[in-house]
């Protein structure tokens, strides 16, 4: 423990004295609430494998990392060349980019955004439109029990900041662009914070990737406001490199009537982590997240979600899919709360698997914890390879057997990539899942 | 087109056919009929190359070439077509792009061009109607949530689409209502040709008022114990199999 000590210490002191500095332009609550994690995170142990919540994915070699923070000068060396295969078509005017957790503004483009929506770098919105930031930031991921949220709260001072108020429509999707890069080993803390008011409609699109070979650590915390009847579409795509670690936590707070609809996609990282917890806090609330992850090589990618059903009347809808290669490692663990109260509730939670090779290794643990009458649920998890049968009928029709597992492993990931409403993520995604397995087909 | 001479083949080590002969020309339609458990679907699978099946002893001639040698989908390329008793369930993948991979790998053996998305789905309209199939089920996941009469016209139109040299339909007839059971029948009709052969394994006789065979075989204990013309299967249909099973025991 005393080791783990230091090693906390270690980078947090640094990146401490970096937003320190920005003291003098920040906010007093913002300053308060940065000092009032940092101390959370001082007592909070990291979680080892002895935690339930961590029992299949052990951070260890996270934490042996020595990460230098980011600086200011790190936005400079980017050029928008290598950005743009990254970029989508539909949120051309619409984006925000962050290297190293650092807002990039040379990179970003908000020029298509409708008139009354507030998107850009916390630390910048905070100091004048303050009201909103101040309302949400920090509220819902709970800095006080997690280390890693306490830590990225600690250091909280760039980040994406997106307001849609009172039935606002912005059409065109709004991409958050998180950018590693370093010849060092970096750690960034990249901030999100959306908050949609009563009736708005808002789809985003936050994606992370990495311009280097490098070890670096992203931490990342994304919390969602989707007020009184409001739409959010929300799309996470990780595609970082094979030697990135990834930990993040997206925290939604969901108020009556509203629709949120997630799809979570992870290729990169060596060791990555996204936590999804959602709080139905309403009436008729409908939740619908999806996941997909595509790992190979040594990689190790776990997703945990939560959904939390708290009142009558609501439909949550989960479809987890992974596909693993390799000698690659998945975990899932899908909770499900339906609490005293929630008569009526609707939850449903799949999470399927397919295995491509026999050192490949999956952990699934869908849980349903009911506290109510009356109510629908379902969930399960299921293993499999790809079936004989199915590559025997192929081959049937003269598709030779290489060919006839790209095909099948594609049919098995796009229930979830069809149900992608954007068509640009779509089709990124469609082409990057068989590359990332080194198969290739041409389908239209 | 096809020479099958004393085929032997087993499956989990048991041996279903026990020295089968068969010869096939082009043009023609073959009957293959018999009892359950009489080696039908063994045949058809063996012939198709399904690794279940392990062939002991004889060789199949077709076209030319050692058909045992090939691979699955290199018979299939070549021209060999199974349509199966029970249609395979692929979801996720659309029965266009599906077929559309199997034309464009049978074209690029034959050193024809490869089609377009825009180009299939021409072709494809074109063949659909051959089995009187709805246009939107180009676009559903291959044979995924369809009837049982919707998969076996799926198998036509996929017969219809590979246009096969050699087809051997494994009871393609089994479940059919009467609507379903004319609209197979007259797509069969319409694809067969001079130059290609049909078989059609079946436990019933009544595929046969709507396709016309040639040669009418009765497969029993693994071996086909009778053949004759059209007319052997109206025996059959009177008599029932219980009659060779008679005859074979006599001999």
């Amino acid at each position: 423990m005393l080791h783990l000590a230091r090693e906390k210490e270690h980078y947090f002191s640094a990146d401490r004295l970096f937003t320190k500095s920005r003291d003098g332009k920040d906010p007093q609550w913002l300053i308060k609430l940065r000092e009032k994690a940092g101390e959370h995170y001082l007592r909070i142990d990291f979680p080892t494998t002895h935690d339930e919540e961590w029992k299949y994915t052990n951070i260890a070699p996270i934490l042996k990392v020595p990460y230098r923070q980011s600086f200011g000068s790190d936005i400079e060396g980017v050029s928008p060349g290598p950005i743009i295969p990254f970029e989508f078509e539909e949120s051309k005017g619409s984006q925000l980019v962050f290297v190293n957790g650092l807002f990039a503004r040379e990179l970003s483009n908000l020029s298509n955004l409708p008139t009354g929506i507030t998107a850009g770098n916390i630390a910048e919105v905070s100091g004048g439109d303050s009201r909103v930031v101040r309302d949400h930031l920090g509220v819902y991921a709970d800095y006080r029990e997690h280390a890693f949220t306490a830590l990225n709260t600690a250091l909280a001072g760039d980040g994406a900041f997106i307001y849609v108020p009172k039935g606002k429509v912005v059409e065109s999707p709004i991409h958050m662009l998180f950018v590693s890069q370093g010849a060092e080993p970096v750690a960034a803390h990249p901030r999100i914070m959306v908050a949609a008011d009563e009736g708005s409609v808002l789809t985003i699109i936050e994606s992370y990737l990495s311009r280097t070979d490098q070890v670096y650590f992203t931490n990342a915390v994304a919390e969602v406001f989707a007020g009184r009847g409001s739409v959010i579409t929300h799309y996470r795509v990780q595609e970082e490199s094979e030697r990135a670690f990834h930990i993040a936590t997206t925290q939604v707070f969901q108020e009556r009537d509203s629709h949120y609809s997630s799809c979570a996609i992870s290729l990169g990282g060596e060791i990555s982590r996204h936590d999804l917890n959602v709080v139905l806090n309403g009436e008729h609330i409908e939740t619908t997240i999806d996941g997909l992850y595509v790992v190979d090589g040594k990689q190790h990618v776990d997703n945990h979600t939560t959904l939390d059903h708290l009142h009558p009347h609501c439909r949550s809808q989960q479809l987890y899919k992974g596909i693993l290669d390799g000698k690659a490692r998945a975990v899932f663990s899908g909770k499900v709360f339906v609490r005293e109260g929630a008569v009526l509730t609707d939850a449903h939670q799949l999470n399927k698997n397919l295995l491509l090779s026999s050192e490949a290794t999956v952990n699934t643990k869908p849980q349903l914890e009911i506290f109510a009458d009356d109510v629908k649920c379902a969930h399960g998890a299921t293993v499999g390879q790809l079936e004989d049968e199915e590559l025997f009928y192929l081959a049937s029709r003269g598709i030779p057997p290489e060919r006839a597992r790209a095909l099948l492993t594609y049919g098995f990931a796009e229930d979830v990539i069809s149900k992608i409403k954007l068509k640009s993520v779509r089709d990124q995604l469609d082409r990057k899942v068989l590359d990332k397995l080194h198969q290739s087909l041409e389908v239209s | 087109m096809l020479e099958i001479r004393n085929l032997h083949a087993a499956v989990n080590g048991k041996e279903i056919l026990k020295g089968l002969d068969l010869s096939v020309k082009g043009g023609e339609i073959h009957a293959v009929m018999g009892p359950n458990g009489s080696g039908k679907s063994t045949l058809a699978k063996v012939l198709a190359g399904h690794p279940d099946y392990q062939v002991t002893e004889g060789e199949v001639i077709y076209l030319g070439k050692n058909l045992l040698e090939m691979e699955p989908d290199e018979r299939a390329r070549e021209g060999f077509f199974l349509a199966f008793q029970y249609p395979i369930e692929i979801p996720g993948v659309s029965n266009a792009n599906f077929l559309r991979m199997a034309y464009n790998e049978k074209a690029k053996h034959e050193g024809r061009d490869e089609l377009d998305p825009l180009e299939f789905d021409d072709l494809i309209r074109e063949k659909i109607k051959i089995v009187e199939m709805e246009t939107s089920f180009i676009n559903r996941s291959v044979n995924e949530g369809f009837s049982g009469g919707e998969k076996k016209r799926n198998e036509i139109l996929q017969m219809a689409v590979l246009d096969p040299r050699l087809a051997v339909l494994d009871e393609t007839d089994s479940g059919l209502d009467i609507d379903a059971l004319r609209i197979v029948a007259n797509g069969i009709n319409k694809l067969a040709r001079k130059d290609n052969a049909i078989i059609l394994v079946t436990h019933y006789q009544r595929l046969l008022n709507y396709i016309e065979p040639h040669f009418v075989h009765v497969l029993f204990r693994g071996r086909i114990a009778k053949s004759g013309g059209k007319e052997l299967a109206m025996e059959l249909e009177n008599k029932g199999y219980d009659w060779i099973k008679t005859a074979e025991t006599k001999t």
